[in-house]
């Protein structure tokens, strides 16, 4: 990946003292999960506000993850200070119990260890019992994406879970993945998990993925090679998916993870075709479907060629709706199906010189959200991530001012790694994620764009 | 054991690297480098990655003295298991034909599940050996123990002994190259320029096209930055090809070409086999299956064969035993080392004299329908490192007679040393 060297020199000993010297932004060191790391690393404070319905579906994935709860007045300090904290807010029914926000996390925030974890549980705004109930929940958001730019200098996140009727027996995989550091560049999101009426609880949560097979388009290089290795570590046989010139980093990418190998340009009529047959032939069916596969042809609309235009559209866009069309039809999603798109921050904030490609990324923002409800019915998830800044040999190339602005331009003060996005994925398609569907995450750490 | 007790021997699927001239793109790749990349793109096609096969078999021409052992090398640097083991075979052009034959009889045998037969070739990083002069010497330097009869022999040391020895493509009996040989043939059978340079440039139009639609997409992985054969000419024309001048034989009628000859390259192709079972067990469809093989030799030193001729007879013979005639296949891939070697072989099949003569038939083995002939190019367009063409050709084959469904193929490869390979593939409907 390329090198943050501003990064390592915040980071040493001498730099940091330069760099805080001079006031500026000093870029955390963030925590990445390694195999055998507990979701954890510390005590997590649970707090609620009275009323809520949360506490015993939170205190039993407590127990799941083997997390240590402690009580708010007792967390420690030193290294025994809380790696989490855990908010059930659904019982704030009105703006004025708003303040239990406050009561909880201004004497606790100060004491969350480094890369800590908060985590804020609301009820959605349409499932209130009165208007006040709706006003409050829907206040809330604004309480913890500010949370998050407190303290993202620490490497800390802060996320908002928003969990339907129903949806109380389908929190696992996203408190996991929201406390873990998988989520590490993940940061300041509003996630809503469904009601979901079984969820498929994996023998070992290091490898949720086991017996599931997976196809990730743009599996070559860069973020699809990320994705599919982060799958294929969690059990899943990955089919890696690029197009044929890309046969060589392709086929060394497969060999490495123990996947195979599937040269096919997804823009080509009859890819839909040979992909379903592919899949046909080779044990009939795909459990997970990653759409990662991506280009950029930057210009302003003025000056973009109309090839400039379509080549991406086609790409980014057009080509997942035909493929997800043939595995549809042809029933090639197996049971607990899981689809997953990248789209991108610039789909949702837009960008200068990309129309076209924030109308792609867009765009799959619109699919996802429109095919989450039909799919649904058949027990199959779709879901998006959106990355913002991401370390690959895409941003190596770009200019410095750009690049270093991309970087430092969120709450973590740095780019995310490939690992980020993939990680984002895998929780997604994970089996144990049946409740998590039509959702939208970025992969930002906070970016200032976009909202 | 009567043919019906034997297994099926199923051709599963194929990867090569593009093939590239000599001097090019692979001008500092290894046989074992093109080899090993050749077997890594295999693997991962079919997620063979740690898997045991019952062997791997390739081959090539022009070998190092070191590398007595290059498919079993290659294998230990690829994704398979290291418990698979390998072995080289060497009979020039017929090279990875040849190894298909011995992996397809073990695995009709029940001496084997599974295996992999290839080939490679490489012209640029070609073995350079001590000239004759210089190695006797240095033999000779090294069994004399005195001091003085060392230094008699360092004394006999002169700077011609520098120069190397580099391999030639010539037949050791006759100093002939093999263009200087199809070039006799070439004038026996009195094949013109025309049809020479007609079969060029179909093989080019038609491997284009091969390309444009997809039907390499699983059979080729690029290599160092080459992602279709290096030879390839999609804009190649008669026009074009008119200006070449003759490069063998002499004389007004010369008409071998560079344009329809071809050219030294290098390379290397790989293709899976695996009884049906096996095929199952790891849920991978069955492309064809490979039915019999024949190899044959003439005596082109003394007696009045050419040196391609080899397939002309071992073809024939092969039919007779499988109760078949030339005309019940419906993909002929008729391997083009010249262009004028795939004319002289349609030519001579429909020869009622030698069809008589030669190959003691009533009737001539009759004409072969052109549209089924090497219908996605051929060796003229893609190249031919010499080890790796027959296992190009047998993936090429097998993904044909899959497309249709069901049918027939042939191939007839022709090879150094007089000798000539063929076989026969099928896809049951």
């Amino acid at each position: 990946m390329s090198a943050d060297r501003y990064q390592a020199l915040a980071n040493s000993a001498l730099g940091g003292a330069v760099v805080k010297r001079l006031g500026l932004p000093a870029p955390p060191r963030l925590e990445r999960h390694e195999p055998g790391m507990p979701v954890v690393t510390g005590p997590v404070v649970f707090g609620e506000a009275r009323g809520g319905h949360l506490r015993e579906a939170v205190h039993e994935v407590m127990r799941s993850i083997g997390a240590r709860l402690v009580d708010a007045k007792t967390a420690g300090d030193g290294d025994d200070r809380p790696a989490a904290l855990v908010f059930d807010a659904t019982g704030i029914d009105s703006t004025q119990r708003l303040r239990a926000l406050y009561d909880f996390f201004h004497p606790t925030i100060a004491s969350l260890k480094r890369n800590g974890r908060v985590v804020v549980l609301t009820t959605p705004a349409i499932e209130a019992d009165s208007v006040g109930a709706a006003t409050a929940q829907r206040a809330i958001e604004g309480f913890a994406r500010s949370v998050a730019k407190e303290i993202g200098r620490y490497g800390s996140t802060a996320q908002l879970v928003e969990v339907a009727a129903g949806g109380e027996g389908a929190m696992e995989s996203t408190l996991r993945f929201l406390l873990s550091a998988r989520s590490a560049y993940v940061d300041g999101q509003a996630i809503h998990i469904q009601a979901a009426d079984s969820v498929t609880v994996p023998e070992d949560w290091e490898r949720p993925l086991a017996g599931r097979s997976a196809a990730v388009t743009g599996a070559a290089r860069g973020i699809g090679e990320a994705i599919a290795e982060t799958l294929a570590g969690q059990g899943a046989e990955v089919l890696c998916i690029d197009v044929p010139p890309a046969g060589e980093a392709l086929a060394e990418v497969a060999n490495r993870i123990g996947g195979t190998s599937l040269a096919l340009d997804i823009t080509d009529a009859g890819a839909p075709q040979r992909l379903a047959d592919h899949i046909g032939e080779r044990g009939g069916r795909i459990d997970v479907f990653v759409h990662n596969a991506g280009i950029t042809r930057d210009r302003t609309i003025a000056r973009m060629p109309p090839e400039g235009w379509d080549g991406v559209l086609e790409v980014n866009l057009s080509a997942q709706e035909r493929i997800n069309g043939a595995l549809l039809e042809g029933e090639l999603l197996g049971d607990d199906g899981r689809i997953a798109s990248v789209s991108s921050v610039s789909g949702i904030a837009g960008n200068r010189g990309q129309t076209n490609y924030a109308t792609s990324k867009a765009g799959v923002i619109g699919m996802v959200r429109a095919l989450a409800p039909v799919l649904r019915e058949r027990r199959v998830t779709v879901n998006a991530v959106a990355p913002g800044f991401i370390e690959t040999k895409m941003t190596e190339a770009m200019p410095v001012g750009t690049r270093e602005a991309g970087r430092r331009m969120n709450s973590l003060i740095q780019g995310g790694q490939p690992v980020d996005v993939a990680e984002t994925i895998a929780w997604l398609v994970s089996p144990a994620s049946g409740g998590v569907n039509g959702n939208v995450v970025r992969v930002c750490g906070q970016q200032l764009l976009g909202a | 054991m009567s043919p019906d007790a034997l297994n099926d021997a199923a051709v599963l699927g194929g990867n090569r690297i593009p093939f590239a001239r000599r001097d090019r793109e692979y001008a500092h790749a290894s046989n074992q480098d093109m080899f090993t990349a050749a077997l890594d793109g295999l693997v991962a096609r079919f997620g063979l990655q740690g898997e045991r096969l019952g062997e791997v078999a390739a081959g090539g021409v022009l070998k190092r003295s070191r590398d007595f052992n290059l498919t079993r090398e290659c294998v230990l640097g690829s994704a398979l298991a290291a418990d698979t083991p390998a072995y080289d075979v060497q009979q020039a052009c017929g090279t990875s034909l040849e190894t298909t034959i011995h992996v397809a009889n073990k695995i009709r045998l029940g001496q084997i599940e599974s295996g992999i037969a290839g080939g490679f070739d490489t012209t640029s990083d070609a073995p350079i050996e001590l000239n004759d002069d210089l190695r006797e010497l240095l033999l000779d330097l090294n069994r004399t123990r005195s001091t003085t009869g060392r230094l008699a022999l360092l004394g006999r040391l002169r700077p011609g002994q520098v120069v190397p020895a580099i391999p030639r493509n010539e037949e050791p009996r006759t100093g002939l190259s093999m263009g200087e040989h199809q070039a006799i043939s070439t004038k026996r059978w009195g094949l013109t320029r025309e049809e020479q340079d007609e079969i060029a440039v179909e093989s080019h139009r038609r491997l284009a096209a091969a390309y444009d639609r997809g039907f390499f997409d699983d059979l080729v992985t690029p290599f160092l930055g080459l992602e279709r054969d290096g030879n390839l000419r999609p804009d190649s024309s008669m026009e074009q090809l008119a200006k070449l001048k003759p490069v063998y034989g002499e004389g007004s009628d010369a008409s071998m070409t560079a344009g329809n000859s071809t050219p030294l390259t290098d390379g290397a192709a790989a293709v899976l086999l695996s009884s049906d079972d096996w095929a199952e067990a790891h849920d991978l469809p069955v492309l064809a299956h490979f039915v019999d093989a024949e190899t044959g030799a003439v005596d082109y030193v003394h007696g009045e064969s050419g040196l391609l001729e080899a397939p002309l007879y071992a073809v024939p013979r092969m039919l007779e035993r499988n109760r078949l005639t030339l005309q019940d296949f419906d993909f002929y891939e008729i391997h083009e080392a010249f262009a004028s070697q795939v004319a002289m072989t349609l030519k001579a099949w429909q020869d009622p004299a030698f069809c008589k003569d030669k190959l003691g038939l009533n009737e001539p083995l009759g004409e072969i329908d052109r549209e089924k002939l090497n219908v996605n190019g051929s060796s003229l367009a893609a190249g031919h490192p010499f080890g790796a063409t027959g296992a190009r050709i047998v993936a090429t084959l097998a993904k044909l007679l899959a497309e249709r469904g069901s049918g027939r193929g042939l191939i007839s490869i022709c090879a150094a040393g007089g000798m000539g390979v063929a076989a026969i593939m099928e896809r049951r409907g």
